[in-house]
């Protein structure tokens, strides 16, 4: 039972780091962004996953933080990549 | 029960396995964010069914479920900026970007 965790677990990571050719290969930033989007979900994914393998539930509150990183990232790029359409109102 | 699980699991890893797929094959911006966002959020679903089973208590089962709910709220958010972002950088990405203004007007 808990080897299907850890290979699932695995296989997220797989996925995950077979993200990081879209951040190497982006063309433009906003590209790179969505990479920091997967980041987070398979994230979460992947805590949840080793929280039910190891027995830990602490491990699921872990969880909740790159769900909001990846948020927190997002708007920051947003706002930062873009200030000049602020400024004319 | 057991055989249960793995399906959702193995099913929800499918949906993760699909929408990296998706980010790194689609031709632009936008369907990248359609992908990241649908596919990994119903593989989250899925893999949420999946472990609800094996928690020990209800507290924890439902600590699952508030992380899937939020985790949907934040992508959602983020793939309305990004896609706003794109379309702020540059308004012809969208290949029949004239046409959709004018039904607006």
């Amino acid at each position: 039972m808990t080897a299907f965790w850890w290979t699932v677990a695995a296989l997220l990571l797989v996925t995950l780091l077979a993200g990081l050719i879209r951040i190497w290969r982006g063309p433009n930033p906003a590209d790179r962004m969505l990479a920091a989007q997967l980041f987070g979900t398979t994230g979460v994914a992947i805590l949840l996953l080793l929280a039910q393998a190891m027995q830990t539930p602490a491990l699921n509150d872990v969880a909740l933080v790159p769900a909001l990183l990846a948020v927190v990232a997002m708007v920051a790029f947003v706002r930062r990549a873009r200030p000049e359409a602020e400024e004319p109102e | 029960m057991i055989y249960l699980q793995y399906l959702l699991v193995g099913a929800g890893c499918l949906f993760f396995i699909v929408g990296t797929l998706g980010l790194l094959r689609f031709p632009d911006t936008f369907t990248r964010i359609h992908a990241i966002t649908k596919a990994d959020n119903l593989g989250l679903g899925l893999l949420m069914l999946g472990l609800l089973p094996s928690t020990e208590s209800l507290p924890q089962a439902l600590k699952l479920i508030l992380i899937w709910l939020l985790v949907l709220a934040a992508s959602a958010t983020a793939s309305y900026l990004i896609a706003h972002y794109v379309k702020a950088q540059s308004p012809d990405a969208l290949p029949h970007a004239d046409t959709t203004s004018e039904e607006q007007d």
